[in-house]
């Protein structure tokens, strides 16, 4: 176990994986309390189709996923608000398109082999020197975001009519809020792949709210929850033998069990 | 005057919600928009509030357009209906409060002293400084209702609306809820409200507006609960009685629902 830390990749691994947690559980308070969780797994599934083009482009397939989650986001909320669907039926088109549309293209691309399956799964070994970067410049970029509009995501969030009436530019500010959850996505790709990414968004968000009433405390231990589970995800896998983002989804959800028992008293609070 | 309409018609796609209403509030005025469920009233509220944009004819607060307001937008103080607000949202009182003031402080700013003087005066108005740590999922109908209230009021607003103030919230608690608002009212508050409670309301506002898609009746609440178009609207003989302060209207039972 030690000796694993010793290694580079391992290192790097850590690094990166509770800089993501931070992000996506940061992002994901605001995910879990606008009820946009579906809207962080269609985002989340529509980066597969961007992954597969950038394989069959030959160009880095996370630039290629950036595109196609911000697509489906303004997508969806264009279908939405042309048409006299629900956000939800939106989300359910665009999940399946893009994902049909990753299937072709992949069937298009010779040997792309052991590559996609650390994207779709997640993977330690996968985290290259390029991943802990965006990592590094990711994180900071988007909770100085979420910093700067912090009221305001939180008016809108809890009140979005209330927000409209006191001059807020509440249909921007979701967009933004959508834009935060595409960057987040492609942030987490490589350490819990694609499959998974949206659990780590909602999971340590959902767990917080289970410990507080209190926004503002919501907002430092989901992270702290976030950040929890990657690196004790990260180590168990290696100690375990066991999938990278499969374990530290399975903690995050553990963290959201616990949570849930502490909040109903079916265990004692200390 | 703070709030005009001139034949103002508003459509949802091809239902009528209201038809050619022209409405003047004054400053000072209290002013109740009452009338059945369906009837148009919070459509009236949003365009007053610049969220629906009528088919025909003007609309006009302080002068401009409400949905091209700038800053004239912190003069209005909104309680939308309590059930519209999600209880289970992790807020705080004090936090809900000092939303109110979010559209002054402006974007990316963060409240100042002042700000926060404001929300404490407010949550003192109202009398619900008591419970500016309470969880808002804690609160009661009618204690959720007056934090809203001092939500409106924090941004310190020359007018207040109101969407069925006293829905969710039991009848004492209404009462003290209408007294505070006159208290208001008596401070200069130009307040405008609606709601389909047609009886307590009267014995605390000096205007009635009843509507049902159109104008039906307009004047003094004494003029009004006795009018002839009341009784129409209502679609059956309505008549008040006096009791206590507050008249309540009894319909005859057979002639509505048989």
């Amino acid at each position: 176990m030690l000796e694993l830390i010793g290694h580079t990749f391992m290192q790097r691994a850590l690094l990166a994986g509770t800089l993501v947690g931070i992000l996506c559980a940061v992002v994901g308070v605001y995910v879990v309390l606008n009820g946009l969780s579906f809207m962080g797994a269609g985002i989340g599934h529509a980066s597969f189709g961007g992954v597969a083009l950038g394989f069959l482009l030959g160009v880095n397939p996370l630039l290629t996923a950036v595109v196609f989650c911000l697509g489906t986001a303004w997508g969806v909320g264009l279908v939405t608000r042309k048409t006299s669907l629900r956000e939800d039926t939106a989300i359910g088109i665009f999940f399946a398109c893009t994902m049909a549309l990753g299937i072709l293209f992949l069937g298009l691309t010779p040997g792309y082999g052991v590559d996609l399956f650390g994207y779709l799964f997640g993977s330690i070994l996968a985290v290259t020197r390029q991943d802990l970067w965006l990592a590094l410049l990711l994180t900071p970029a988007v909770l100085a975001v979420v910093a700067l509009f912090y009221k305001e995501l939180l008016f809108v969030s809890f009140d979005p009519e209330m927000a409209r009436v006191a001059g807020l530019p509440v249909d921007r500010l979701h967009s933004l809020l959508l834009v935060l959850v595409a960057l987040t996505v492609v942030g987490a790709i490589k350490i819990v792949g694609i499959v998974l990414v949206s659990a780590l968004i909602v999971a340590p968000a959902a767990a917080a709210r289970q410990l507080t009433e209190d926004f503002h405390r919501m907002m430092w231990l989901a992270p702290a929850i976030g950040a929890a589970s990657t690196v004790a995800g990260l180590l168990l896998s290696c100690w375990l033998d066991t999938a990278s983002g499969a374990t530290i989804v399975l903690v995050a959800t553990a963290f959201f069990a616990v949570a849930a028992a502490l909040r109903r008293g079916i265990l004692p609070t200390g | 005057m703070i709030v005009e309409l001139d034949r103002v018609t508003v459509a949802y796609r091809t239902v009528t919600v209201l038809e050619e209403v022209s409405l003047k509030v004054f400053r000072g005025s209290f002013l109740a928009v009452i009338g059945p469920n369906g009837a148009g009233k919070t459509t009236l509220l949003k365009v007053i509030l610049g969220l629906v944009r009528p088919v025909e004819g003007t609309v006009r607060v302080f002068g401009r357009d409400p949905r091209h307001l700038g800053a004239e937008r912190r003069a209005i103080g909104y309680v939308p209906q309590t059930a519209a607000v999600d209880r289970h949202f992790p807020l705080r009182v004090a936090d809900v409060v000092m939303m109110g003031r979010y559209g002054r402080i402006g974007l990316v700013r963060r409240p100042s002293a002042a700000d926060r003087e404001a929300a404490r005066r407010a949550m003192e108005r109202t009398g619900v400084t008591h419970l500016a740590n309470s969880p808002l999922g804690r609160l009661s109908g009618g204690q959720r209702q007056r934090v809203l209230l001092a939500r409106a009021l924090a941004c310190e607003p020359e007018l207040l609306i109101l969407d069925e103030p006293a829905a969710g919230v039991d009848v004492p608690a209404t009462e003290s809820l209408y007294e505070l608002l006159r208290d208001l009212h008596k401070d200069g508050l130009t307040t405008l409200l609606v709601s389909h409670d047609v009886g307590v309301v009267a014995a605390f506002v000096d205007g009635v507006v009843c509507l049902n898609r159109r104008l039906v009746a307009h004047g003094r609440p004494e003029e009004v609960l006795g009018s002839e178009e009341l009784a129409q609207m209502y679609g059956c003989a309505a008549v008040f009685f006096h009791h206590g302060r507050a008249p309540h209207m009894v319909v005859a039972r057979d002639e509505c629902w048989s």
